[in-house]
Formats: structure tokens, sequence, C-alpha cells
């Protein structure tokens, strides 16, 4: 397991040197995306319009942070991980179209993602979920925020950061998956269980 | 004054872990062996000092606001405690800050204060006396979205009983933001079930059930769940769960309910207690 301090745009390369059990550290522009902005990137995407942001090399951040408007500027309170699996009909579209080579968020994520994962040269990594005062510690500033409409969790927010982390490498561009692996032993055991 | 003890027993279960949690969370720490297991439990340890030094919510999902108040029959200000949690709540969500978390399921326009149809979520009791307590519960969506509701046959008796919990942790699996406490409500019927299992992750750590067949299924639970060895945030360890709690009500003769609800390790909870002339304690069981 080794550790990396990677900066965006982090190219194809770096991220298929990563490996799970992988710790990384990033620094540059990351960017969050909930369910309702994945699904609005799409629709804009599949009829041909461009969406806000650059996501090439990009860092996608499963995450609803907690901002206030202070002095005309966003300040950010809380910047943790959302649950990840309520991305997974939309994120392999999502890698594809968008060129990401890191999704960030917590729990995990399935079949479907970690085969773009692999097919794409990109990671899943995971953010410890809840650590929501450290990763704050890391924020530089927000860039810019979209599609606020959307209301204050779901708009996609462009953050500068710091060492963003620590994030632990879950599911690499090989298709290894280690929440599979840890559920799946979970399941063995839980049958060898003498109940009552 | 009553909006005032509110606003900040919110306050500071948001920013600060009851002090059994946090001594959970550094015993998990010495039993585990596995790096990542470890290195996630010293971000949660080094994030919880963070939040305090800074003043900051330990988790940027504040949670639903959830309310269990024990309403003294005598408290004199009887009248204003509704009006005072919805004004602790709003003006929390704006001064702390927390997320705002209550959405409208059909057009998914964010209230924007924490506040709407039935939320934030208040219990009332009635009980003797001319006091008041307040028990808050800030509930994230990740630990709620994995509750679970077993309807089973009474026949199936308590192996059955810990076949579902097992069945609903697997089910988890690292999406409730684990080490998570977990309980269980046993009995009742299908709400009630689910409301005292909720209400059982808010016991204290280290406390069982006063019934020694109930404390003995609580530390049974515990053990199995930890020992399918999913760990801190699904990536393996020993700990998935910090504690089990089980509650139990009576149930009719056809069903055997079994509700589950589990609160990530981001237990924040606080009690306020007021004295009748409107004085109060914060504390933190």
């Amino acid at each position: 397991m080794a550790e990396y301090r990677l900066a965006t745009p982090i190219s194809e390369e770096e991220a298929r040197a990563l490996r799970v059990g992988d710790v990384v550290y990033v620094s540059g522009i990351i960017v969050t995306a909930r369910d309702q902005a994945h699904r609005r990137a799409l629709e804009l995407a599949r009829k041909g319009e461009e969406i806000p942001v650059d996501l090439e090399g990009g860092v996608v951040y499963h995450c609803g942070p907690i901002v206030r408007e202070e002095g005309g500027e966003w300040r950010i309170y809380g910047f943790g991980p959302t649950t990840s699996a309520r991305m997974e009909d939309l994120e392999a579209e999502f890698i594809e179209r968008f060129g990401v080579r890191m999704v960030v968020g917590k729990g995990g994520m399935f079949q479907k993602t970690t085969e773009a994962l692999k097919r794409f040269g990109a990671v899943y990594a995971q953010h410890p979920g809840g650590v929501s005062a450290l990763a704050v510690a890391s924020v530089r500033r927000v860039v810019a925020v979209h599609w606020l409409d959307l209301g204050v969790p779901e708009a996609m927010w462009v953050v500068e950061v710091d060492e963003f982390g620590p994030l632990t490498v879950t599911i690499d561009s090989t298709g290894r998956n280690l929440y599979q692996e840890v559920l799946e032993e979970a399941r063995r055991r839980a049958e060898r269980l003498a109940l009552g | 004054m009553v909006e005032e003890g509110i606003y900040r027993a919110i306050r500071r279960a948001a920013i600060r872990l009851p002090f059994d949690v946090q001594k959970a969370l550094e015993d998990a720490l010495e039993r585990e062996t596995s790096p990542m297991a470890r290195s996630t439990l010293e971000a949660i340890l080094r994030n919880l000092r963070a939040a305090e030094e800074r003043g900051l919510p330990v988790c940027q999902d504040t949670g639903t606001p959830t309310f269990y108040v024990e309403l003294g029959e005598g408290f004199s200000l009887k009248a204003v405690v509704r009006e005072a949690i919805l004004s602790a709540v709003k003006r929390a969500t704006e001064e702390v800050p927390l997320r705002p978390n209550a959405v409208n399921p059909w057009t998914n326009e964010n209230s924007g204060d924490n506040t709407g149809r039935g939320v934030p979520i208040i219990h009332w009791d009635v009980v003797e006396g001319d006091g008041l307590r307040v028990r808050y519960l800030a509930k994230g969506g990740g630990s709620e979205n994995v509750s679970a509701l077993y309807m089973l046959s009474p026949s199936r008796g308590i192996a059955g009983i810990e076949r579902a919990v097992i069945d609903a942790a697997l089910r988890a699996g690292p999406k409730p933001c684990p080490p998570v406490i977990v309980g269980v409500g046993v009995g009742g019927g299908a709400d009630a079930a689910l409301k005292a299992a909720k209400r059982a992750t808010m016991r204290p750590l280290g406390t069982r059930n006063p019934d020694p067949v109930v404390a003995e299924l609580e530390e049974r639970l515990l053990e199995e769940i930890n020992s399918l060895g999913m760990g801190p945030m699904g990536l393996g360890g020993r700990t998935y769960a910090l504690d089990v709690h089980v509650e139990w009500l009576h149930r009719h003769p056809a069903s055997l309910p079994v509700g589950v609800s589990m609160t990530c390790w981001a237990a924040r909870r606080a009690l306020v207690e007021f004295r009748p002339d409107g004085s109060y304690e914060i504390l933190e069981p």
C-alpha cells in the first residue's frame, strides 16, 4: 500500500497506477455532484450541450456540503462524502462522457461503475464517511457553484482543495472492488453462524 | 428560554459527540489491526478534534432533526414548546450552520430551513411532574436508508430475530457509515417496532437492557455482527458495530415484528432538561 499526493488534472497513467489500499491526497480542483447533478449533466450531454465545468482528468466528489454565503463569498462548513450507491446507475456514463479520473465518495459502488473504471482508466476512492470538519480544513476556496436551483446539497460546487484526504482507493482500474470482497466474505461468515 | 436551551442542545450535538461515543471509537482503534480500518478510525478521531476546535459540525449531513419530548403535565411553558423547537431548528440551521435537509418529495424543493411537513420529527410523551425533557437526535440519511422491518412468524423465535438483525447488517454493509450503533425493536407492531429501534440507538453505550435474556441477546448480536468482518466504513476489520441495543414491546399473538435502525458513528444526540422555572441544563445521555 503506497501513499500518493496527486494534483488535478489527473492523468490516465496516474490513475491506472493506483491500487486498492493505496492512500491518496488530492490538491487542485474537485467538483461535487450528487444524483441530481449527475442526472442533469448527463441530460445536457446527451442533447449535445455543454456542462459548465471541464471534468477531463477531474475528480468528482459525492458530497452535499454545508455552505453559507458571507459577504458575497461562499464559505464551506461541512465537506464530508455522501453514500455513493445512489449514483451507481449514472456513474459509468458520467465517467465515459466527461473523462473523470477519480470518483470520491463513501460506501462504494457496484459492477457497472467498476467496469467503467477499468475500461476508461479511473479509480474510486473513499473519503472516510462523516469526516467533514477535517475535509473543511483542506478547502482553499469555492471557485464556482452551478445549478443552485437543485438546492445547496445537490448543486455542483467547484472547490479548490489542498491535500484533500486521506482517500483510500477501494475500487481500482484492474477491476478489484474491495467492498465486494468484504461483503462476499461477510456473507460466507454469516452462513456459518450458529444462531439461537 | 426554551428555544435557547433547545438551540444549544442542537448546536452541541452537531459539533461534539457524546463522551461515550468518543470513548467507544477510541476503543475500536485499539482493537483494529488492519491498516485501512486503523486509518479510517484515526481520521474519524482527528475529525472529532477538528470539529470541536473549529466549532464545525462533525458531519456535513447534520441529519433530520428529531426530538423526543417528555412534557411534564405541570410544565408552565408547555404552550410554547412546539414553537420553541421549530424556531430553535431554524436558528440552528442559520447559525451553526446545519445543512438544510427538508425536501418536498414531489417537487424536490428544499425548504431551506430544516422545517416542513412532519419536519422536525417530534415524538410527544406527557409525563408526571412540572419539568420538561427534550432529547435531540440528528439522524443522518445514509444510516436512515438502511432501516429495516421484518414481520416474522412468531414461531421463528429468538433465532429468527438474530437472523433478521444479521441480515439487516449484511444488507447495510458500508452504507450507514460504520462503526454503527444498532437499535432493535421487537414486538409492538410495524411502526412501534421501528420507533423503538430508533430510540434504542440513543441509549448510552455500554448499558444493557435490564432483562437478562435481552441483555444476553444484545451481547451475542454484537459479537456476531462484528465477526462478519465488515469493519469501519466497510473496508474490513473488527468493528462494524459499537454496540447493539434491543428494546421490546408486547406483540400481537400472530406477529413478531423486528425493527432495525442504525446510527452512524457520528451518533449525535443531546438531552436538555428544563426546570419548572424554565432554566435548563444540557446533558449527553
